[in-house]
């Protein structure tokens, strides 16, 4: 579904990325893994458009999306979260959510003073996947609440929970468990493997070798914006390479 | 006295409608627009300068509205892919270019001469105070204004403009053209500034460049921040305090043994004092929530 060939970027002389080769196929849940300033984010960055990539090719559903503005990515399928997640503070957790879904007649303002009872009826519908959603979360008692009320975990789910209601094809997943608390990391793993038995395809970056080896079935291992290992986790576990990157 | 109060009336409604076009940028899509008053110059004088060329008064005030809709969107295009605080500045710099225009293509605007003369919507119907008139049209115009920004607040546009203010990547990463979405509230903000500069002409009956210096477009601020930022009741309630005690203190005058230009200087101080008491006993604005303010990203 996902393929990257060739990605280059420097940030003043400095290779960021370098990534020879990287696919992630329909379905599955692929990690990136490697120690603190290997380029992941950055290669997130480039992957959903919040970054122009210096060279190379990044194929999304058999389109060459490299350099393409993020938000047109986004409405392609490919939806990002964050590494520090990005609540909208003064927003309800509901109203965080009902924003998200791609095309709502609502947002052109002709419509909204024009045809309300079209938007109206859309919102209703918006609201209830909305609802069932936050339930699967967790989240629905908090559902009037302000974004910026919840704690760190919570907003965590607010965001995975808010890139759903988009409808992605595939989600991309800047460390979800950076500053979560154990036990909602667990129901995180949880929801993310429930949300891949239905068939929904993720690229998942974390430093945390133990949650990722649970959770992909694929991993690229990152140093200096190369890919020094990849493969099974169980594999990429004893590569002595890897090792030396995290050890050395 | 009832006609010193209806004037005092008109202008805060006036200024209220003014000042609900600086809300919906500021407000509610974290826009920051130091030259609202250019808005309300193109405007008027689009409506006046049409009005004394033959046409109509209320195609004049659309065509006012509509050319400062336009100017407020090719200003942004430009100045809204900068940096944010760049809107600021070049928002800034445009309402003085406006200005100095206005004051120097005497061909067309006669300078600092101003343009009078030109006719007031049903003039020739009303034979009774045209002020009263006047007066509750500009209330109706004020509610009409309220009740669609409300409207478009409570709608999924007004949610994509809120997430804006919060934080762009958020709107951006959900596939929204965040650059749009600005656009459309700089060019409808200034649409309604037009429109309240159309109505400010229609009251003055005389306009000239020094009714739009820079410091109206910071009273609007000022009227903004008091009643709430991103509440456009408060904003109405901002509004009517300021005219309305710009205005009182003008009556005052009589009775205090002061001269014009000191209680000129004395009015600007009571304002700062009343910013000052807000922000500290009050910083969301009279109207405001609370609970906002208290909240971490």
């Amino acid at each position: 579904m996902l393929s990257v060939q060739g990605l280059k970027k420097s940030f003043g002389g400095i290779k960021a990325v370098d990534t020879s080769s990287l696919d992630v196929a329909g379905g599955g849940t692929v990690g990136v893994i490697g120690p603190n300033g290997a380029g992941k984010t950055t290669l997130f960055n480039l992957i959903s458009g919040f970054d122009k990539p210096d060279n190379g090719a990044i194929i999304f559903d058999g389109e060459n999306i490299a350099g393409k503005p993020s938000a047109e990515i986004a409405r392609m399928g490919l939806i990002r979260t964050f590494q520090l997640s990005k609540a909208l503070t003064r927003l309800t957790v509901v109203e965080n959510m009902m924003l998200a879904p791609q095309v709502q007649y609502g947002e052109r303002i002709w419509n909204v003073w024009l045809r309300p009872r079209e938007v109206k009826q859309q919102e209703e519908a918006n609201r209830e996947k909305a609802i069932s959603l936050l339930e699967f979360f967790g989240l629905l008692s908090k559902k009037d609440d302000y974004a910026g009320a919840l704690s760190g975990g919570q907003k965590r789910l607010l965001e995975i929970a808010r890139a759903l209601m988009a409808e992605p094809k595939m989600l991309l997943l800047d460390e979800p468990f950076s500053g979560v608390n154990p036990t909602l990391t667990k129901k995180i793993v949880e929801y993310l493997k429930t949300l891949r038995e239905e068939g929904m395809t993720f690229l998942v970056i974390e430093h945390d070798m133990h949650i990722i080896m649970q959770l992909s079935d694929f991993l690229y291992v990152l140093n200096k914006g190369k890919v020094i290992a990849s493969g099974v986790p169980e594999e990429v576990r004893h590569n002595e390479r890897v090792l030396d990157a995290y050890l050395g | 006295m009832i006609e010193y109060l209806i004037t005092v009336v008109l202008i805060a409604a006036i200024y209220a409608i003014f000042s609900l076009g600086l809300n919906l940028e500021w407000g509610f899509t974290g826009l920051i627009n130091f030259g609202h008053v250019a808005f309300m110059a193109i405007g008027a004088y689009t409506t006046v300068l049409l009005n004394l060329n033959g046409v109509a008064p209320f195609p004049s005030v659309i065509a006012g509205m509509a050319l400062a809709g336009l100017c407020g969107g090719l200003l942004g295009i430009p100045a809204l892919k900068l940096r944010a605080d760049y809107l600021a500045i070049v928002t800034l710099g445009f309402a003085e270019i406006v200005r100095f225009i206005l004051l120097n293509e005497e061909w067309l605007t006669r300078g600092p001469m101003g343009l009078h003369g030109y006719s007031r919507p049903f003039e020739d119907f009303i034979s009774g105070d045209y002020n009263f008139f006047l007066l509750l049209l500009v209330l109706i115009v004020l509610v009409a204004c309220y009740l669609m920004l409300e409207q478009l607040i409570k709608s999924p546009w007004g949610r994509v403009l809120k997430s804006i203010r919060e934080d762009e990547d958020v709107p951006t990463s959900l596939g929204k053209n965040v650059l749009s979405y600005k656009i459309q509230a700089l060019m409808l903000g200034s649409a309604i500034a037009g429109l309240a500069g159309a109505f400010l002409a229609f009251y003055l009956q005389y306009i000239n460049p020094r009714n739009f210096m820079p410091m109206e477009t910071f009273y609007a601020w000022i009227a903004v921040v008091v009643g709430g930022s991103g509440n456009n009741k408060g904003t109405i309630l901002g509004a009517f305090i300021l005219w309305g005690f710009f205005s009182g203190t003008r009556f005052a005058q009589g009775y205090l043994p002061l001269s014009p230009t000191q209680i000129g200087a004395l009015r600007i101080m009571f304002i700062g004092l009343l910013l000052i008491l807000i922000m500290m006993f009050k910083p969301e604005g009279l109207l405001g929530k609370k609970e906002e303010l208290t909240l971490i990203g």
